[in-house]
């Protein structure tokens, strides 16, 4: 649409005239889905609560009034007040202070047990899918016998075996969150390898590395980054219940699955103790299945 | 039909072996052992009575016969005794536990089925209007919050505010309530907006306006015409759903004191009762593997152009 010889001689002012650098960018996928995001007003909002939340993960320290092993022995179990904004828990300590030291360890391993996921799930599947033959026979036993262990089952089992504490956690998590990732890379390198542009890419005489490295992973990407999204809440949900039962951080370490677990007990006496928790773990997980819906319509607008 | 039936039942063998091998393998590979409690205030057994015990359990063989040993038990029913409650077998324990999950698992199914199909149908007759707007919220809520997140949520309103039900205990149906419906919550937001989906669809199709112009009015149109036809897509979403929540929960079951397999789960993994974890992990495996066969059976009945 540059300023080539116009087909019809009118005469157009020169302020109206498309300057010539005007011309429309290319846009690419990604671009596309993030200005789609962009436009779900549901889905930024949460963005805006997550975003919070990764705020008062990383600045805990400045945030929180106490610190989280402060325990006050004169007065325990206190609803809230204007000293304890959300009361204290069995050892006197600050709830609130404790909550938001909670949003640090959900935040950790929402994030860091994706990163683990990616790194086994994607190398695997893009393997099995793309090398093929027994390797690929190989791969898809270990990842159907992993499908049919009961998940949460296989990750409890773990954790009490290795013990409670975070970096168990991400083994736990790593160990069995691969599988589904794997499973769908390894789909997609199935369809993408007979499209025509990858036997393009072959006749122009790519090979292997490239061929998988630029072809193949790159369109890949969207069903990856949706399972991505959606398994952040997953990891949050995980290590709460692992929490909840009582293998998955260690005291005093707060997490908000921990607290709810231990608070649960009294309900009824102190309530503060399990609903604020619950709260916080239920704004968090709606948050994020929330946008992760949001990414799922940006970036496959034809799911929606 | 025979033959794929028989071809899965006989794939589950090498599959709960795997599952059987590779909990073995992770109970014995980490640090730690039964014989020697890691429980708060408890003392350490002498070395005497360690050895003594290692071998009145078979602990002390070699690794592969232990494996060995415990299949070919396996093979006769027998998944031995529990090391925690040493006088009863894990096969007497389960027996007593598994039904009551069993059946609060299928409470939940019921529930989840007949409130999402309700909620569903209300929503696409009222698009975008009130309850419409109350099953997504549900749905969303549902799927989204972990469930000991809900109960606690329930407890709160419905033992607490206004108190209804029991928070605990599983004597009288008024006990069943709460856990089924913390179960309930996100299958039959699931349900809920798969009917309302397949519901829209079908309140548009050309046979329902045939039906509104020979006259029928809104209830006949909508329960006899749209619903059966919006039904398929639903009643093909219930089979996972059931192989999902049929065996209850341990976290639902723990919160409501309900007597079931769930505190079992826990207990045994964190005790390092070795038959006990063997076979839950065994049982809970093959229910959801057979539980999932009836589920592809399903659909071929239901839609008669899959074939096996």
């Amino acid at each position: 649409m540059g300023s080539s010889t116009p087909v019809l001689d009118i005469d157009v002012p020169v302020s109206a005239r498309p300057a010539a650098d005007d011309r429309p960018r290319g846009t690419s996928l990604t671009r596309d889905a993030f200005r789609r995001l962009a436009r779900n007003r549901l889905a930024m909002a949460r963005l805006v609560v997550v975003v919070a939340m990764c705020f008062v993960a990383v600045f805990a320290e400045l945030l929180a009034p106490y610190s989280y092993t402060k325990t006050n022995f004169g007065r325990l179990n206190e609803p809230p007040s204007a000293q304890y904004w959300l009361g204290t828990d069995q050892l006197g300590r600050d709830l609130f202070s404790r909550m938001i030291y909670g949003a640090r360890i959900s935040m950790i391993v929402g994030l860091g047990a994706q990163l683990i996921v990616v790194s086994i799930g994607v190398p695997v599947g893009a393997l099995s899918g793309f090398v093929g033959g027994r390797l690929d026979l190989a791969l898809t036993r270990v990842i159907d016998v992993m499908y049919a262990f009961p998940r949460l089952l296989f990750v409890i089992l773990l954790m009490s075996m290795l013990g409670a504490g975070l970096t168990n956690i991400f083994i736990a998590i790593g160990l069995t969150g691969w599988v589904f990732i794997a499973r769908q890379t390894r789909a997609q390198m199935l369809a993408i390898k007979e499209k025509e542009y990858v036997d393009g890419a072959r006749a122009l005489g790519a090979t292997g590395w490239r061929l998988l490295r630029r072809h193949l992973l790159p369109n890949a990407l969207t069903p990856i980054i949706v399972s991505v999204t959606f398994g952040i809440p997953e990891a949050i949900f995980t290590e709460a219940a692992l929490s909840f039962i009582g293998v998955g951080i260690n005291p005093p370490t707060p997490s908000w699955g921990q607290m709810v677990g231990e608070g649960q007990q009294y309900l009824r006496t102190y309530w503060h103790l399990c609903v604020f928790p619950s709260i916080a773990i239920a704004v968090t997980m709606l948050s994020f299945t929330f946008l992760g819906d949001g990414v799922r319509d940006a970036f496959d607008p034809r799911q929606s | 039909m025979f033959h794929y039936v028989a071809a899965r039942l006989l794939w589950l063998i090498p599959t709960l072996l795997a599952m059987a091998l590779v909990t073995f393998l992770v109970m014995h590979a980490t640090p730690g052992s039964p014989l020697d409690p890691v429980a708060e205030g408890a003392n350490p057994l002498s070395p005497e009575a360690q050895k003594n015990l290692a071998a009145h359990y078979g602990l002390d063989r070699p690794l592969p016969e232990q494996f060995v040993v415990f299949v070919g038990n396996l093979l006769r029913g027998d998944f031995g005794n529990s090391f925690v409650y040493k006088t009863r077998s894990v096969a007497e324990i389960l027996w007593g536990a598994f039904p009551v999950s069993l059946f609060l698992g299928t409470l939940a199914f019921v529930f989840a089925a007949l409130g999402g199909l309700a909620l569903g149908i209300l929503a696409a007759v009222h698009q975008n209007r009130g309850w419409d707007y109350l099953s997504v919220t549900l749905a969303t809520f549902g799927v989204a919050v972990p469930n000991f997140v809900l109960a606690v949520f329930l407890i709160v309103l419905f033992s607490f505010v206004i108190p209804l039900f029991p928070t605990g205990g599983w004597d009288s149906p008024r006990h069943w309530v709460l856990p089924a419906l913390t179960l309930a919550l996100a299958p039959m937001g699931i349900v809920a907006r798969y009917t309302r989906a397949s519901m829209l669809e079908v309140i548009r199709a050309d046979y329902t306006l045939t039906a509104r112009a020979k006259g029928l009015g809104e209830v006949p149109v909508i329960f006899k015409h749209a619903l059966k036809n919006a039904l398929i897509p639903v009643v093909t979403l219930l089979g996972p759903m059931f192989a999902a929540i049929g065996t209850g929960s341990f976290f639902v079951e723990a919160i409501f004191r309900v007597p079931g397999m769930g505190r079992f789960f826990v207990e045994s993994m964190t005790g390092r009762d070795y038959p006990m974890i063997m076979a839950v992990i065994l049982v809970y495996g093959a229910f959801l593997a057979l539980m999932n066969l009836v589920v592809d059976l399903l659909y071929g009945i239901l839609d008669p152009r899959i074939r096996y």
